[in-house]
């Protein structure tokens, strides 16, 4: 799904929002001030709490790194998504009861194969599958720091 | 009655034996019995295996773990600090595979994680790993031994043997959940308002879907189990001999149950495998498979059962199931759930999964396999199961 232009970015990155961030539209300065594309692919925010969301940006190279210095800036965490969660392949034994939760479709099954197929790039690291997954077949990876 | 084809166990394993035996997976019995009719099927077709890959809570370990001078009888005994039923001889003993360690937050934290239980210190054992044995005693004067630990891998062990009280379930519910929040059961996660409906078993590659009325398997048969090899030991716990069945046989709700048993050495990790679900707890997944015998075209006709043949009725777990109201919200065919979408209430029901449809496959290919090359022949059940 990535866009023709191959200086366009398409990244997927999961931000944490302090208590007293999660009311303003940072995410929608995005935008507006750096014309960058997004998609709110999960949110939590909750007044008063942290707040979680992960959102897919796509935009010129720079101007992502532009919006995500900004973020920064204002003490959201920003973590990328696409190196957030694998899959052990070994490991999986292809019940399917990890596509009940995942709010993304990243995890769906294979009428055809019978096989659970898991699309890294659709995935919005939300971390559902990993406590759902009875095998634990569907891992976090914390290599980035946060979570 | 009297049938056309006439076969009996015997004449099928010298056919084993001899390498000649047709053998067919359940799955691929239903094209055949549908383009040549039930005779001429249990004519040419000796032995049809299925297979089933599902978690089942009621399974567990027997075990032995020898003795080690001065003697013990255990009173007490963990496996990685899971407690095993130790009212037994002194080093026997029995651990099931949904216990917990008594240090486990459970669903303190809901939904909790049950990260590792009874299941985990078998699937670990199988792949070789150590795991601690503790044992408390209060000393005898033949077993003076008051406490022993250490480390015991299943080789050092005398005898071990995977022994499930009730498996392969005939039929089972669909489950939804009517309530407004989200709820977390041994069928999986359920979303508010019928969200999501998660169904089980293997479908038309099941063991008693395709022999509804137990007619070959009984105690003595001989199975394929978590990729060794195992037996029926009779009804399984919860076995209902008299369920509602459609016109072909196929009971309607949860019914027929196994008791088996099968040494545990003899089996594969690949086809034994703890699952922890998430805000119940810990059971066991394991690869059953069993042969049937295509001794007359009854046989063959039941064999050919397909996914559309097969009911399953649709259960509310959010309120229904824990205040035992056994109401059922309608049923719906496997090839329905297989499609990944069914009607509950009349409205459109993403339909998820809990069986290993491809891990099932695998296991009737497998025991299909070897059936072919002679090295799995099949028992005659000394009794019979009643099913009606
Ligand atoms: S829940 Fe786990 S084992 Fe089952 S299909 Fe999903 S990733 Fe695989
Ligand atoms: S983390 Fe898991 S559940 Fe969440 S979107 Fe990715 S695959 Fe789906």
């Amino acid at each position: 799904m990535d866009t023709p232009q191959d200086k366009q970015y398409r990244k997927v990155v999961y931000l944490t929002f302090p208590p007293e961030a999660s009311g303003k539209p940072l995410v929608c300065d995005l935008s507006r001030v750096h014309g960058l594309a997004f998609s709110i692919l999960q949110a939590r925010i909750t007044p008063r709490h942290e707040g979680q969301m992960t959102i897919e940006i796509t935009g010129p190279r720079d101007a992502y790194e532009r919006g995500i210095a900004y973020l920064k800036d204002h003490d959201i965490g920003v973590v990328p998504v696409a190196q957030r969660i694998s899959r052990d392949d070994d490991s999986c034994i292809h019940c399917g009861m990890c596509t009940a939760l995942c709010p993304t479709k990243a995890l769906s099954l294979n009428i055809e194969t019978r096989l659970v197929e898991f699309d890294d790039e659709t995935c919005s690291a939300c971390g559902m599958c990993t406590k759902v997954c009875p095998v634990k077949a569907m891992e976090m990876l914390l290599e980035n720091g946060v979570m | 009655m009297t049938h056309e084809v006439k076969k009996t166990v015997a004449e099928i394993n010298r056919r084993i034996e001899k390498g000649k035996a047709v053998v067919l997976t359940a799955a691929e019995m239903v094209e055949t019995v549908r383009r040549l009719g039930k005779v001429r099927a249990a004519k040419e077709v000796d032995v049809v295996t299925t297979g089933t890959f599902s978690p089942m809570c009621s399974s567990g370990m027997l075990f032995n773990f020898g003795q080690e001078p001065p003697t013990l009888k255990a009173q007490k005994v963990r496996l990685n600090n899971v407690p095993a039923h130790a009212g037994l001889a002194a080093v026997d003993a029995y651990i099931g595979a949904t216990e917990l360690p008594k240090d486990d937050p459970l669903n303190k934290v809901h939904p909790g994680r049950f990260k590792y239980g009874g299941a985990h210190v078998i699937e670990d054992l199988l792949r070789g790993k150590a795991v601690r044995l503790f044992c408390e005693s209060y000393g005898t004067d033949c077993y003076p031994r008051r406490t022993l630990e250490k480390d015991i891998t299943l080789a050092d062990m005398k005898y071990a043997a995977l022994f499930n009280p009730r498996n392969c379930y005939q039929n089972y519910n669909v489950a939804v959940n009517l309530t407004s929040r989200i709820i977390y059961t041994y069928m999986g996660p359920l979303k508010p308002n019928a969200r999501n409906a998660n169904y089980a078993t293997a479908g038309e590659l099941s063991p008693l879907f395709n022999d509804p009325y137990l007619k070959t398997i009984g105690l003595g048969t001989r199975i394929f189990m978590g990729g060794g090899i195992g037996y029926v030991m009779g009804a399984g716990t919860q076995h209902d001999p008299k369920p509602k069945r459609n016109e072909r046989g196929i009971p309607i709700s949860a019914s027929g149950t196994l008791m088996l048993k099968g040494d545990l050495k003899g089996m594969n990790a690949r086809y034994v495998r703890a699952v922890s679900i998430l805000g119940y707890g810990v059971s066991l997944a394991m690869g059953i498979g069993i042969p049937i015998p295509i001794l007359n075209e009854d046989m063959a006709f039941f064999t050919g059962v397909s996914d559309a043949d097969i009911q399953m009725p649709v259960k509310d777990y959010g309120h229904d199931y824990p205040n035992g109201v056994g109401r059922s919200l309608g049923l719906v065919t496997y090839a329905e759930c297989r499609s990944g979408e069914i009607l509950v209430n009349g409205k459109k029901t993403p339909a998820v999964p809990l069986t290993s449809l491809t891990m099932s496959l695998e296991v009737a290919q497998k025991l299909k396999e070897q059936i072919e090359q002679g090295k799995f022949l099949l028992t005659e059940p000394v009794e019979a199961i009643p099913s009606e």
